[in-house]
């Protein structure tokens, strides 16, 4: 996590031969709405929109809940010298990010994309022009950047259609939900959108935040933004756990899930727990034929960012070995405050095929790139 | 168990059951015992434990007749005798916490004090208890705690891991004051008031998910108490885990570590690493042990737990968390063991030494 700004040199021929990555996480913005999102989406949905605003299942609709530990929860560097905000201008992430970290494929996860605004219909028109506008303004524009397909995901139909909407375009490389949804993402309701994404044959990318409107601890709202961040990751727990024990995994062979900046080191634990569980259990969730710790083996990656950071730092080697080195996928978070430079954020050293692997190969293999 | 040491191995989590509201009533002021009554209410049973659910009581541990480790008998021959028990710490499950009426669950809280004491306390030296408070009005729960403050065999306060509000929250802070006022630890149990869905998307749709739900709870409050502040403040507070796994907690440390390196200035009474606070604060007792699938991961887990001063020996009795008298994981040392079930508990609870 880069809070103080390093004006480190930038060696371009150096970076030609730094080791290619894939980041799994790039948050782009647009740089105003009105000039890049407002003409994908209908006159009457601008008007709502210029009435009413966002509502989510929460109080503030241009604010999270907790403020956030920097401006635009950004990098203090990240802001563009031509006044955009921080990830709105290409040229400038090219030349801050993508060059200089050599990001052979970035995955692009737009934050704020209509998702989890609590219009139905709204939701779905704006989830529309968000996919239009990664097209127009990125992925046809730099073909190192795929999409992620936007789902008005607490309405599991119409999440469908648009999955359907844009299936077998190669500018989308997965279909992206939050991970604080109204219920557990293992629920009936969001069935559909699983069954999209596998006739799509794209990944479902699960990231931290949203707005479920329920409080991010099973005991009531902290007090802290460093508890919400924490807790990200035992939201993103019980919503495996949800998918594991609803069954999801079997009756959805081919699904693929990537849990976005979570964490994984809790991984293990749950697992273990989880199978502790499913053995004493089985008579409640009989559709569940085999040791949660197998389904998720076979159907769950993980992002790495943030990653944690052990004292000693080798006991890292122990946890992903637990995981599996094949299950992560690297990702920067940029331009994010808590961004992981790739150059310093795997603390301990390891050979160079499977640096090679977890930089970039995992992922070109999940998104079917290679 | 053959690593039982001779001095005998101090149980820091049973549950004795309320056999019935009925045992109850002759603890009960008139007007509590006429509402209970006249107005019918039921059993405080919680949806934690469905009754015949397979965690909720070892097959062996379930009696003909009536619920299990609701008599003095069954706890001496089932969870004391059998691991030669010296201590055990008993915490009662019966749902008072649940309860939406303060003046209520204040009621139900003393009965179940009262009936522990009479019941349990008074008829077996070996047992202890935690003080069951009414956490909906924390004068009350205070007032709870000062009424057996004097009573030694009450060693600390039982609190569920999910209330209506984070445990580190400064409104409960008067409870921990006098806590640490009377050397007693806090006990934090798995279970919930369900004054919210006991996972933070929602309520899951089986009870398999609610137990697993228990888990990130516990993180959850790991992070309340220390974000909050409440070692900086309470400097001899000790908070006892209870029912929640403990392989996790190494991976959460990391998380919250990092994630203070970043934002310490938001909580800038947390002057040292949660790492570091958890170690010298936080106890977790052994059951259930969620444990990985060989003796050397579990090893390594201890290694990375950092402390050997952390765990304290339980088994959960009734709960089926393990079979026969297999209550130590595979991959305890036995020095290890040794500290989990005499020193560590001596250490945690200042009324047993």
């Amino acid at each position: 996590m880069n809070i103080q700004v390093l004006n480190r040199p930038s060696d371009s021929a150096k970076n030609k031969a730094k080791m290619a990555i894939a980041d799994c996480d790039i948050h782009p913005s647009p740089k105003s709405m009105e000039i890049e999102i407002y003409p994908f989406l209908e006159k009457r949905w601008q008007d709502y929109l210029e009435s009413y605003g966002f509502i989510y299942r929460q109080g503030f609709p241009n604010g999270p809940a907790f403020p956030k530990g920097q401006p635009d929860a950004a990098r203090r560097d990240s802001y563009p010298p031509n006044g955009a905000k921080p990830g709105a201008d290409l040229d400038f992430m090219r030349a801050q990010h993508l060059d200089p970290n050599n990001v052979q494929l970035g995955i692009l996860n737009p934050l704020k994309s209509g998702q989890g605004l609590q219009n139905g219909d709204f939701a779905g028109a704006y989830c529309r022009a968000v996919n239009h506008w990664q097209i127009a303004e990125w992925t046809s524009k730099e073909p190192r950047l795929k999409a992620s397909v936007m789902v008005p995901f607490e309405d599991g139909v119409t999440s469908a259609k648009e999955i359907d909407h844009w299936a077998g375009d190669p500018n989308f490389a997965q279909v992206l939900l939050l991970s604080r949804t109204a219920e557990p993402l293992g629920q009936r309701k969001y069935w559909p959108i699983y069954e999209a994404a596998c006739r799509a044959n794209l990944p479902v990318g699960i990231h931290a935040f949203g707005y479920g409107g329920t409080p991010v601890t099973g005991g009531g709202w902290p007090s802290f933004y460093i508890e919400e961040m924490v807790g990200h990751a035992e939201n993103t727990q019980s919503l495996l756990a949800s998918m594991v024990f609803e069954g999801v995994f079997e009756r959805f062979p081919t699904l693929k899930v990537i849990l976005i900046e979570a964490g994984f080191a809790w991984l293990p634990a749950l697992k273990w727990r989880l199978d502790k569980i499913w053995e004493r259990n089985r008579a409640e969730i009989p559709h569940v034929t085999r040791p949660p710790s197998e389904l998720i083996r076979e159907h769950v990656w993980l992002t790495t960012q943030p990653m944690e950071e052990p004292e000693p730092k080798e006991q890292l080697l122990d946890t992903i070995g637990w995981i599996g080195w094949d299950k992560l996928l690297f990702a920067t978070d940029y331009p994010h405050w808590d961004f992981d430079d790739p150059a310093r954020a795997l603390p301990v050293k390891i050979d160079k095929a499977t640096k090679e692997d977890f930089f970039l190969n995992n992922a070109l293999d999940l998104f079917g790139l290679r | 168990m053959n690593a039982i040491p001779s001095s005998g191995a101090i149980d820091c989590d049973i549950h004795p059951s309320v056999p019935s509201i009925d045992a109850l009533l002759p603890y009960m002021a008139d007007h509590w015992r006429d509402t209970i009554v006249q107005r019918g209410v039921h059993e405080l049973e919680t949806i934690a434990y469905p009754k015949n659910a397979p965690l909720t009581a070892r097959p062996d541990w379930r009696p003909e007749k009536g619920l299990p480790a609701s008599t003095l008998a069954a706890v001496q021959s089932q969870a004391l005798d059998p691991f030669a028990t010296s201590i055990a710490i008993c915490n009662c499950l019966y749902g008072v916490q649940l309860l939406m009426s303060e003046d209520m669950a204040a009621a139900f809280a003393n009965a179940v004090n009262s009936w522990m004491a009479a019941e349990f306390l008074d008829r077996d030296p070996r047992l202890r208890a935690s003080i069951v408070i009414p956490t909906q009005n924390v004068e009350m729960a205070v007032a709870e705690i000062e009424r057996w403050a004097n009573d030694k065999r009450f060693v600390s306060v039982l609190m569920l891991v999910m209330d209506e509000n984070p445990l580190g929250r400064r409104l409960y802070w008067p409870i921990y004051a006098a806590a640490a006022k009377h050397g007693m630890p806090i006990c934090v149990h798995a279970g919930s008031a369900y004054k919210h869905p006991v996972t933070s998307v929602g309520w899951p749709s089986y009870y398999s998910e609610d137990y697993a739900a228990q888990s990130p709870a516990f993180h959850n409050m790991v992070s309340s108490f220390i974000c909050e502040g409440v070692f900086a403040k309470f400097p001899d507070l000790k908070v006892v885990l209870a029912e929640s796994g403990f392989t996790w907690l190494p991976a959460h440390l990391w998380r919250l570590t990092k994630f203070w390196r970043g934002l310490r200035a938001e909580i800038p009474w947390v002057d040292r690493t949660p790492t570091e606070i958890a170690r010298d604060h936080f106890r977790l007792t052994l059951q259930p042990v969620d444990a990985p699938p060989d003796a050397k991961a579990f090893e390594t887990l201890m290694e990375h737990m950092g402390s050997d001063e952390m765990l304290l020996f339980s088994t959960d009795y009734p709960h089926h968390q393990f079979d026969g008298d297999a209550v130590l994981p595979e991959g305890l040392s036995p020095g290890l063991a040794r500290k989990i079930m005499v020193d560590n508990p001596k250490n945690t609870y200042p009324r047993l030494q």
